[in-house]
């Protein structure tokens, strides 16, 4: 042996990955020492897609600042946006009509459907397999038809307001969306014959990337990731917001803390969602979709147009913001991709005077030396697939 | 247990370090002396009765003129196990702008506290691998503070001309020879 390694001197090997590369997922670099074909050393670089969100944010108003939300995770914009109006909220102290409350959670799932559904074609595309990627984006071609029939924008949306919705749904939007409903358990069940008992696939991700339990909880995952090492946490039933405490659902969990784990709390996530969206069609309260706070929220378009009260009011908050009350708050939502934290201090006047958002994508990114160094080059593809980061939300 | 008991009991444990406690919206802040914050992390982090077991978040807040101290260093403790949570928050001054680092007790604070010293210049003594993470590694100045012009500074960043150098070298690469 000894022979061996004098004939053929070897040598340790460094090699990068991205930022521009079809597999990290967005312009995610990574510098990997190699021995042969076995990771030593992985350091992850981001900041390519830095575009200082929070220093924007503290300059605009509370209702400007939501339109930056859907920049950050801009595969689910929606729940982005649900997580910023809230946070808000909160800090102001109003409270949102039913309706919209169930119309939110509504849109916040029919999102993390379209993400999760993205999550799936591209982690197993990476893997190798094409068929899965072709007919996850069908669906979410259909999730985005049906948010286009909803506010006319597809990907970045800014439906929900502080305060409730932007518009009342139609019940042709309901009706479709029902059928989508419906139908979408069916499409599991072929995503699931075609990847889930897969002998390749489990190959690829059985005991890939394994994070346990204590330390998952130590690094601050959130989301699918923690949920695959069996730690029950979920902001939606821990702190539910919105109408998550008036629908039923389960919170898929895994046990091994793998990359199997993962993907099989995340296909339980999809039935999940579904199932809360069909909740809450059936259990849509009639209402009002605006809450009545006129001090917080915008007055109705159509009143602006007509009434010069409404007019100086609207010209009011929107030049010089409402009159909040100083203090600062921290607000969670369960997003796709975890735990979305909105961090807002407010110093009295219409501008937040610091925004801070807590990415789970950027958590997730800092565990990624962990879940690669020790493995093979072709698992760290693996591991980025199954983190499930968006770049926009990690370098804000 | 409630936010402010969770503020009582630091309170007792720490009772010179700890400045003052609010409560706005049901959510308590509990102000801090930054000396001992790593020996209160562990404290939080270990009690069985606090068990903050999970870091949610740490950053830093900009205070430039409002309060005596600059700048503060937020962070955010949760207890998956007893489901409640506080927020502490460490007063650091412009002219000595360190703190000790809480990596040693949870490993998600790394990248966190990275971006404060990249936002804000906030320095966190025992880090394992201190250096900038969103802006580039030889970027001068911190963005997020409040004298920081929202546009930019007037000076360009010198790696911007080499990589518009590098592009255009790029171009000018003959493909087929």
């Amino acid at each position: 042996m000894e022979q061996i390694e004098k004939t053929f001197e070897t040598r340790e090997l460094t090699i990068n990955i991205g930022p521009q590369h079809p597999a990290t997922h967005g312009v995610l670099r990574l510098v990997l020492t190699l021995d042969g074909e076995t990771v030593i050393k992985c350091t992850p670089h981001v900041g390519y897609l830095h575009r200082g969100i929070e220093k924007l944010g503290e300059n605009r108003t509370y209702f400007s600042a939501l339109p930056l939300t859907d920049r950050l995770d801009y595969i689910s914009s929606m729940n982005n946006n649900v997580g910023y109006v809230n946070a808000v909220e909160k800090l102001f102290g109003i409270e949102v009509p039913e309706r919209a409350k169930f119309i939110r959670t509504m849109a916040a799932e029919m999102g993390r459907i379209s993400s999760h559904i993205i999550w799936l074609g591209t982690h197993v595309l990476d893997i190798g397999a094409t068929t899965p990627f072709l007919y996850a984006f069908r669906e979410r071609e259909r999730i985005l038809d049906l948010f286009e029939a909803l506010c006319g924008a597809r990907l970045t949306v800014s439906y929900p307001r502080v305060g409730g919705v932007r518009n009342d749904i139609s019940q042709e939007f309901l009706d479709e969306l029902y059928a989508f409903v419906l139908e979408f358990p069916d499409r599991m069940d072929d995503y699931e014959t075609l990847v889930t008992e897969n002998r390749i696939w489990k190959k690829r991700t059985v005991g890939i990337g394994v994070i346990s339990a204590e330390e998952a909880v130590n690094w601050g995952l959130t989301g699918g990731m923690l949920r695959g090492s069996g730690v029950n946490y979920d902001v939606r039933k821990h702190t539910p917001y919105d109408a998550y405490d008036r629908v039923e659902f389960d919170i898929p969990l895994g046990k091994n803390g793998d990359c199997y784990d993962r993907y099989l709390v995340r296909m339980g996530e999809l039935r999940q969602a579904n199932r809360i969206i069909k909740q809450c069609i059936e259990k849509l309260p009639l209402g009002p979709v605006m809450a009545d706070a006129p001090k917080f929220t915008l007055p109705p378009k159509d009143m602006v147009l007509k009434d010069m009260e409404h007019l100086i009011h609207q010209f009011i908050l929107i030049t010089k913001g409402p009159v909040v009350p100083e203090g600062e708050i921290y607000s969670a939502t369960e997003v796709p991709k975890g735990e979305l934290g909105f961090y807002l201090v407010s110093d009295g006047s219409g501008k937040p005077y610091r925004m801070r958002v807590r990415a789970p994508s950027f958590v997730h990114a800092s565990v990624l030396p962990k879940l690669c160094e020790g493995g093979l080059v072709a698992d760290v593809i693996a591991n980025i697939g199954s983190i499930d980061i968006v770049l926009g939300e990690c370098d804000r | 247990m409630e936010p402010l008991q969770i503020a009582d009991k630091i309170k007792e444990k720490f009772p010179d370090e700890v400045l003052n406690v609010k409560e706005f919206r049901g959510q308590a802040s509990v102000i801090l002396k930054k000396d001992r914050i790593l020996e209160i992390c562990r404290h939080l982090h270990d009690d069985p009765d606090l068990y903050f077991d999970y870091l949610v978040d740490v950053c830093g807040v900009d205070y430039a003129g409002k309060k005596e101290k600059r700048f503060e260093v937020v962070y955010h403790l949760y207890s998956i196990k007893h489901r409640h949570s506080v927020r502490l928050k460490a007063e650091v001054s412009e002219s000595a702008p360190e703190i000790d680092s809480v990596t040693a007790v949870w490993d998600g604070a790394n990248w966190h506290e990275r971006e404060c010293y990249d936002m804000f210049g906030i320095i966190f003594s025992g880090h394992p691998d201190f250096r900038r993470i969103l802006m580039p590694e030889d970027w001068e100045g911190h963005p997020l503070r409040k004298d920081y012009p929202v546009k930019g500074t007037e000076k360009e960043w010198p790696g911007f001309k080499a990589v518009l150098n590098r592009a255009k070298r790029f171009k000018e690469f003959e493909w087929q020879e």
